[in-house]
């Protein structure tokens, strides 16, 4: 806990620093070079003109939204005294259970090199490399045997970690008391309540416009929809980080979604960035992964199967083989809870200067990661956009959802929200369906650990992530899963076993989330 | 106290020499059961004879919510009075939950409610109220007298660098031949293409060491 003040100078201090080193620091400078040679900069007011220089020519708008990025990206500053671990988060039993899931995913990784007597990373041979290179767009042709590889884990495995986790210090009784939740996760971690929620998605409301809801009597939706579109317009000529994240929380329209998201992510695709995607591109062709194969095999078991996405498959790996060369990403780490396995050079085991993270961007991919990728392809054609687009979006985003930390956007704290707002909004239906031994959370934790990508339709998930990047924050998706808990309630309590209420809830492809979302939030009687 | 391996002070910044006893709860006479009371406390004194001044007081809370402190302070002439400088500082706004419950907190001079002058024993009052937690306590407790540096000058050098001083070019008196500076402009330019080039090229995270990256199993450490 700081004082205000001093929290305020160590951000400034951050972002300043992290600025510096950034290419536009360099534009910045340059153009201010530039400028000198400008009839209306006069040396007697050199640098009020230069000011206004940058501030007309639009640079000023670049320098805002890359602070407003830096802002949304890193937490708030720690105390001085705490460690760094304390960064990535402070509860120490959070902390354990992170790495001793992490172990296991090391071992079974680790294993399967074993089993299959194959290296995690080797140099392909250059013969290889061609044959890659020719066929880097349709990668999508190549039928590898992958029987042999195995997801290293699925959703399902860790819910099962997360149920077990346990705050050491709290009175876990084995009697059942009011210090036990009646749901599946069991640490006291603070989650907002519908009040709470109704201030934070005000936007959200019943008499505010938003896109993905047309069922209005009185007006036309068309009225709200061409002024919205026509705001929008507006919000992008202004080029303007913050307005963009404002405006979206009502709902991108469709043209202009692209444009917005890449302004609110802050992602320009400048020359430099197509160059770096490009160096990313030849490491893929220079080195062959084990991941490689867990890649291909989870587009294969997912991507390739979805009525929407399969068109995609060919960028799904450009994508993702990119991904996991970048070791920019490793920078996520320093906020994360999780941290990227680690290895040694072969033949050099020990050796602290042959040490060396893998996969190199630290991310070892679960069954389903790709889908995180799935719904950008409908908006990116330019792989390298593509590409920047989704790193961001992990980076702020999907990194929450696979590691477990107290974050309220966390994947601990997701499942909490649901179950909370579950079972204080629909107290029968929780008790009806523990009853039975269809836990609730069973059923949503693989919508909400993918983000809900792969089981709406495009355009509605497309809403709902509006919402997410609106919002800078997870938490509505644990209140839509329970929205289609709500929506689907009067079949469920007519169910009774977990395959009859996974049944009923098998199919969201024609559910609309807004209207759901509203509902939930907005006129249920609280 | 549990903390023993606590961050370690800043050049230039060590805390007051004390030694924290461990935390004692509150306990009712007679009662054979030890129950738990949600109040305990922390007597902390200074080395024999030895009165200090503080400035600044951090710790790591462990499930304490509310935070009293209260000081026996050398009397200006006179017996050494106990006096309350802190009452009920909040550390877990929710108290049934995690928030704030293994965060690192500062207690500045300013936050007291009296002088912190002369200080010779500090007594932190604790208080739990939700029976959920089976124990609470404060750590790595530290005691930072004033005159030292204040830890937000303990950060990085870089920090203090931030604003430098304003130092305008002096740009009057003598200026460069235009036409000079317009044939030097060409190699300032070629010159801002290869650092920025070079810029590109840095940011090109290599992960391989030596040009190789061959790889058989995960380290576990």
């Amino acid at each position: 806990m700081l004082d205000p003040d001093s929290g305020l100078s160590l951000t400034i201090a951050r972002i300043v620093q992290r600025l510096k080193g950034s290419s536009l620091h360099s534009q910045l400078e340059r153009q201010a070079r530039v400028s000198l040679h400008k009839p209306e900069i006069k040396l007697e007011s050199l640098k009020e003109d230069i000011k206004n220089f940058l501030k007309t020519s639009g640079w000023e708008k670049k320098l805002q939204n890359a602070v407003y990025s830096e802002l949304n990206v890193f937490p708030s500053p720690c105390h001085p005294a705490a460690p760094p671990e304390h960064m990535k988060e402070p509860l120490a039993y959070m902390r354990k259970a992170q790495g001793s899931w992490e172990k296991r995913i090391l071992k079974s990784l680790n294993s399967m090199c074993t089993e299959l007597s194959i290296p995690l990373a080797q140099k392909r041979p250059l013969t290889e490399q061609k044959e890659l290179l020719n066929k880097w767009n349709e990668m999508g042709t190549d039928e590898p045997d992958l029987s042999l590889f195995r997801p290293v884990y699925a959703p399902k495995d860790f819910l099962e970690v997360l149920m077990n986790l346990r705050n050491p210090n709290y009175e876990n009784g084995e009697q059942p008391s009011f210090r036990n939740h009646l749901g599946l996760i069991q640490v006291p971690l603070k989650v907002k309540d519908i009040p709470e929620l109704k201030e934070d998605f005000s936007e959200l409301g019943l008499n505010i416009g938003q896109l993905g809801i047309d069922d209005s009597a009185q007006v036309p939706p068309e009225f709200f929809e061409n002024e919205h579109v026509r705001v929008g317009q507006k919000v992008l000529a202004e080029q303007d980080s913050a307005a963009a994240q404002q405006y979206v929380r009502q709902g991108c329209p469709t043209a202009l979604r692209p444009e917005l998201w890449a302004l609110i992510l802050n992602i320009s695709n400048q020359p430099e960035d197509i160059l770096y995607y490009e160096q990313l591109k030849s490491n893929v062709i220079q080195y062959d992964l084990l991941v490689d194969s867990l890649i291909y095999k989870d587009v294969k078991l997912t991507a390739s199967n979805d009525d929407y996405y399969f068109v995609f498959e060919d960028y799904l790996y450009q994508v993702l083989l990119c991904f996991s060369r970048d070791t920019s990403v490793l920078e996520h780490f320093t906020y994360s809870s999780a941290t990227p396995p680690k290895s040694y050079i072969r033949g050099k085991l020990g050796m602290e200067e042959y040490a060396v993270f893998y996969p190199p961007n630290g991310v070892i991919p679960f069954h389903g990661f790709s889908m995180y990728v799935a719904p950008l392809c409908f908006l990116y054609h330019e792989p390298s956009k593509l590409y920047q687009i989704f790193r961001e979006m992990y980076v702020r985003f999907f990194f929450r959802l696979h590691s477990i930390s107290s974050h309220p956007s966390g994947i601990v704290s997701l499942c909490l929200l649901f179950e909370t707002l579950l079972q204080t909004h629909l107290p029968q239906l929780f008790y009806h369906l523990r009853e039975i031994g269809a836990q609730p959370l069973r059923i949503s934790f693989k919508w909400m650990v993918r983000a809900f990508s792969g089981y709406l339709a495009t355009d509605q998930l497309l809403l709902l992530w509006d919402r997410i990047l609106g919002y800078n924050s997870l938490e509505i998706l644990a209140v839509l899963a329970a929205a289609v808990f709500a929506f689907r309630a009067v079949n469920l309590m007519e169910v009774t076993s977990l395959a009859a209420a996974e049944a009923v809830l098998a199919d969201l492809s024609t559910l609309k989330v807004m209207p759901l979302l509203q509902i939930f939030l907005f006129a249920t009687v609280t | 106290m549990s903390g023993a391996a606590g961050p370690p002070a800043g050049p230039g910044r060590s805390p007051l020499p004390c030694a924290p006893r461990p935390a004692a709860a509150l306990q009712l006479s007679g009662g054979a059961e030890p129950a738990r009371p949600g109040v305990a406390v922390i007597d902390l004194r200074l080395p024999r004879g030895a009165a200090a001044d503080v400035q600044e007081i951090v710790f790591r809370n462990f499930y304490t919510a509310f935070l009293s402190v209260r000081v026996q302070r050398l009397g200006p002439a006179g017996p050494r009075r106990w006096v309350t400088c802190l009452r009920d500082y909040c550390l877990m706004p929710c108290p049934h939950t995690e928030e704030g419950s293994q965060d690192y907190f500062s207690l500045r001079r300013h936050q007291m409610l009296c002088d912190m002058d002369q200080v010779t024993a500090v007594r932190f009052i604790l208080r739990q109220p939700s029976p959920v937690w089976l124990h609470f306590t404060i750590e790595e407790l530290q005691i930072f007298p004033p005159g030292q540096k204040s830890p937000q000058k303990d950060f990085p050098s870089w920090l203090s660098q931030l604003t430098p001083p304003e130092q305008p070019a002096s740009l009057h008196g003598e200026l460069p031949d235009p036409e000079k500076v317009s044939t030097e402009v060409q190699q300032m330019w070629v010159l801002t293409e290869v650092i920025r080039a070079r810029q590109a090229a840095a940011r090109i995270g290599r992960f391989d060491v030596d040009g190789c990256y061959d790889i058989n199993l995960l380290s576990y450490t």
